[in-house]
């Protein structure tokens, strides 16, 4: 069963805010972690951790370093959810 | 001393914590009852935060700081905020925050984590999060204080062992300002079910709020309580220099251990009393010089006895040994007021002798030491001036010098001496 686009953005960014504290109008498509959510790559692998969790993925550690930025992460998380 | 801060059972802050005392209030609070159920805890009760950590910290905060890290970042930023948030030179600036058991929810939670959901599951920042120099590294950061950052990890006498450290950090010249202070957070129930396998604990379940008596005949043991103290101390000149309002000085400080076994204290009492004796000493004063006493007293039956004698031998300049019983009772009872603070607060363990350092501060600033409360009865062992129900006024004029101790399983004894001009 496939994941909706807009609903793992959702859950995405449920996660970046309560990890960040930023606003959720922050958190965007196409914003960067490293440069524009100022998230590190503890605060990154706990995200990753957490969207594994709330959408029953897998993400290996070495695809971490790719999901550069909320889009990437968010279209990665709906293929591991395909492929699941 | 020139900035206090406090989140404790009896308030979010220094001031609502000290106006409870006061007032004679109780901090114990019941526990969840699932614990009494499922895990068959003989013990009810606890002295519970008053003001929980998420109503006062973003989330971000919460989620990366453990509970005991939390209490202490809240202590130390009204701690800063008290003090006037000094203006320092970063590289002048360090912290000292103890505790006695470190991040002891985050590092059973991970576990439950690990067993029931796999290693995968496991947070990232659950190391940075557990380790017991946590809270100090936290505030290091926060308050970009580079001059070092320490953990004393003495049980019970973590606390005051920070503020015995911060105050030889400022006498080395190691730094001007110290953010100093203790916490903790091991309400949990496999900490209370292995301090009542101690039979450490007080098992009054049918009266939570007197539970806690010390140097009562009655007393069964202590009420584990929660929270964290911090206070900002500065170098005479630091503090001088900037026109900052001075609540007490560090006077003295002492240092001993037991050296006699790893939980119960010296039964002679004389390690203690080196603890006083050398903290007196330090501060250039006499026993008959002190006229207020924050005892450790944790409401045990062996504890409050022992610290007793050694108070009254240490406070009647005459008495060598705590255990020469002839000389004790030639001796009397010393003039100097003793106050039990733990029957309100319950037992904070490694943040206790911080919390009760404010408590000393404040008894020096408002020239009244505060009630022990839940006393029955006095123990006619205890041949003290203990202060019971209510505050009892200190000397009204002079410079005045008060002791608090702190005993930490361990045979750790810290004592210190603080004046107020």
């Amino acid at each position: 069963m496939g994941l909706e686009r807009q609903e793992v953005l959702a859950g995405l960014t449920e996660i970046i805010v309560e990890e960040t504290g930023l606003p959720a109008e922050a958190v965007e498509d196409d914003k960067s972690f490293v440069e524009d959510l100022d998230v590190d790559s503890l605060s990154m692998m706990t995200i990753v951790t957490l969207a594994e969790d709330k959408f029953s993925v897998r993400i290996p550690d070495d695809a971490v370093k790719d999901l550069t930025t909320v889009g990437a992460a968010v279209d990665y998380i709906i293929g591991a959810g395909e492929s699941a | 001393m020139t900035g206090i801060g406090a989140t404790t059972p009896l308030g979010g802050t220094a001031a609502d914590t000290w106006q409870a005392v006061l007032a004679g209030h109780s901090g114990v609070r019941p526990l969840p009852s699932e614990w009494i159920e499922r895990y068959e805890l003989p013990v009810s009760f606890a002295a519970q935060i008053a003001v929980e950590p998420s109503e006062v910290l973003a989330t971000p905060e919460l989620r990366r700081l453990d509970r005991s890290a939390q209490f202490a970042m809240i202590a130390a930023r009204e701690a800063w905020a008290d003090a006037g948030t000094p203006q320092t030179d970063p590289t002048r600036l360090a912290t000292v925050v103890g505790t006695g058991i470190g991040g002891v929810w985050t590092m059973l939670g991970a576990w439950d984590t690990v067993r029931e959901r796999g290693a995968r599951r496991v947070l990232p920042m659950t190391v940075p999060m557990l380790m017991p120099n946590s809270p100090t590294a936290n505030i290091s950061v926060a308050f970009g204080a580079k001059a070092g950052a320490h953990t004393p990890v003495s049980a019970c006498a973590s606390g005051a062992e920070a503020i015995l450290l911060a105050a030889r950090t400022i006498r080395d010249g190691r730094a001007d300002v110290v953010i100093a202070g203790g916490t903790e957070a091991a309400i949990h129930p496999m900490p209370l079910a292995a301090f009542a396998k101690m039979q450490a604990l007080s098992l009054r379940n049918d009266s939570p709020a007197t539970a806690s008596r010390p140097f009562c005949t009655t007393r069964d043991g202590f009420v584990m309580g929660e929270g964290a103290g911090v206070l900002v101390l500065e170098s005479a000149e630091h503090a001088a220099a900037r026109g900052a309002r001075v609540y007490a000085q560090v006077a003295g400080v002492g240092s001993t251990a037991d050296a006699y076994g790893v939980a119960p204290p010296d039964p002679s009492g004389r390690g203690q009393l080196a603890a006083m004796r050398t903290a007196i000493d330090d501060a250039g004063l006499v026993g008959a010089d002190i006229v207020h006493v924050n005892a450790h007293a944790t409401a045990t039956p062996t504890g409050d006895t022992i610290e007793s004698l050694a108070i009254q031998a240490t406070l009647s300049d005459a008495v060598p040994d705590p255990a020469d019983s002839a000389d004790l009772a030639n001796a009397g009872v010393p003039d100097a007021l003793v106050s039990a603070t733990k029957s309100m607060t319950g037992h904070l363990l490694g943040a206790a002798g911080a919390i009760e350092t404010i408590f000393t501060v404040l008894a020096l600033r408002d020239r009244t030491a505060p009630p022990t409360t839940n006393i029955e009865q006095l123990d006619p062992e205890v041949h003290l001036n203990v202060v019971c129900d209510r505050p009892a006024p200190l000397p009204a004029r002079g410079k005045i010098a008060a002791l608090n101790n702190a005993f930490g399983f361990g045979g750790h004894n810290i004592a210190l001496v603080l004046t107020a001009p």
